[in-house]
């Protein structure tokens, strides 16, 4: 059989040569507050082929094995941010990493991202997470009369904040961060990517008030340049680097 | 291995729909409070903090390494530190004084540093106001009888 198909017929005979499939172990964190007050692993073995993405292997074992294992997702393709989860202990979108890249020899373990609430199995409570984001004003602040055309900008200017338009709001970053785990009152490196989109904006006039937002107990001082927020991002946003601009900029305009 | 497989402890084997788990939440959560509370808080102690711990830290990188090097390295080693030794060096002003920076900074950036992991791991208000007035207070307490002993040192004390 050189196509691959969905097809379970293939596991029973020996495989040709060929077969592109693999048997990968996930064990995933599983949690069901109408069953039990514990989450526990559980294992599912899933023919596969490696090339596909762990959102793969997630659907197949909704559609085919347990259709009440429960976790987010929408678009697929790493654009909407729903699924961030722990994979091999590392924050990433479930649909934007392949199988072949997580050694699947071993069991690839799934998790909920942490420092959130675990609502079940891989779904976790992001309002607290959303919370922290709008406390940062996330939209532009123009005052005086709005032009009757767009608001023009020079490329440089544009190229200031960059980086920090990719965000997705996947929450990789934030739920990756130790400070974040510990203590949740922290604004979380994705507010501050979301503020410093703002305040780098040459067009916007509220960063003044941002800095102020950021500068506060539970604000930019509580990071500790551990990076874990940057090695998370599947945006590739320097994340750390934000943060500490926004430190800078808060100390330049102190002294 | 399904979940009627998983073995249930007594405690939690009564969960239904109806009757559902407490949810595993994490310590302290964000709110709409959190923003409020805060901003009626708002100084900048937090980024004299965060300038301070490198400011204080380059100056100890000096002090502290100078400090190791001469009472523990140089001529002759830890074996020469006596009673005789350190009353020789706090005989100069200049040992006097490196000695108390060296103090007040070690002393209030270390109290700082662990300000800053009791403010990280105390999950409870009251218990993370407990345990900064107790690192404070230690460090009022080393402060002063530290800045004492150097200025009041006696020689020749019996
Ligand atoms: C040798 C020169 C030193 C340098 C360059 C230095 C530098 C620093 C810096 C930059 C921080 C802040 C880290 C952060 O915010 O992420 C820090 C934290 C800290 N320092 Fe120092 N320091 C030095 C010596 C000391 C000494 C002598 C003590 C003990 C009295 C000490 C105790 C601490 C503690 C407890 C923390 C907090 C740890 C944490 O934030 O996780 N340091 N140090
Ligand atoms: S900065 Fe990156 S990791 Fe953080 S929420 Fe945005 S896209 Fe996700
Ligand atoms: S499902 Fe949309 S980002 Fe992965």
């Amino acid at each position: 059989m050189a196509t691959p198909v969905m097809d379970k017929v293939e596991a029973e005979s020996p495989e040709p040569a060929d077969s592109p499939y693999i048997t990968a172990t996930f064990r995933i964190r599983r949690f069901n507050p109408e069953a039990a007050a514990e989450a526990y692993w559980e294992d599912f073995q899933v023919e596969i082929d490696p090339k596909e993405r762990v959102l793969d292997a997630l659907h197949k074992i909704k559609w085919d094995m347990d259709g009440t294992l429960t976790f987010r997702r929408s678009c697929a393709h790493g654009i909407c941010g729903s699924d961030a989860m722990r994979i091999n202990g590392r924050n990433r979108l479930a649909c934007k990493t392949l199988i072949k890249d997580l050694a699947p020899e071993k069991p690839i373990t799934v998790e909920p991202i942490k420092g959130l609430t675990v609502q079940k199995d891989l779904i976790v409570d992001m309002e607290p997470f959303f919370q922290a984001y709008r406390d940062v004003m996330p939209f532009l602040v123009s005052h005086g009369n709005e032009p009757t055309r767009e608001r023009l900008q020079s490329a440089a200017d544009r190229e200031r904040f960059d980086d920090t338009t990719k965000c997705i709001l996947c929450a990789a970053c934030t739920s990756s961060c130790p400070v974040y785990w510990n203590d949740g009152q922290y604004f979380g490196p994705a507010a501050i990517v979301n503020a410093h989109r703002f305040i780098f904006d040459s067009r916007d006039e509220a960063g003044e008030q941002r800095l102020e937002i950021l500068n506060d107990r539970d604000g930019v001082w509580r990071c500790r340049t551990t990076f874990n927020c940057t090695d998370a991002c599947p945006r590739g946003i320097e994340v750390t680097k934000a943060i500490q601009e926004v430190k800078r900029a808060l100390i330049t305009r102190r002294f | 291995m399904a979940t009627s497989d998983v073995e249930l402890t007594g405690s939690t084997a009564a969960y239904s729909a109806d009757n559902p788990a407490p949810l595993i939440e994490p310590p302290r959560a964000r709110t709409p409070r959190t923003a409020r509370s805060t901003s009626r808080t708002r100084t900048n102690f937090e980024l004299y903090g965060w300038v301070f711990m490198r400011l204080s830290g380059i100056v100890l990188a000096v002090l502290v390494v100078g400090h190791l090097l001469i009472q523990l390295v140089l001529d002759g080693g830890v074996s020469k530190v006596s009673f005789a030794f350190v009353a020789g060096r706090w005989a100069s002003p200049f040992w006097q004084g490196w000695d108390l920076l060296m103090l007040w900074l070690a002393m209030l950036h270390g109290a700082n540093g662990l300000r800053t992991v009791i403010n990280d791991y105390a999950e409870r208000d009251g218990t993370r106001f407990w345990l900064k007035m107790l690192l404070y207070a230690a460090t009022v307490f080393t402060v002063l009888l530290g800045t004492l002993v150097i200025f009041t040192f006696d020689p020749n004390i019996r």
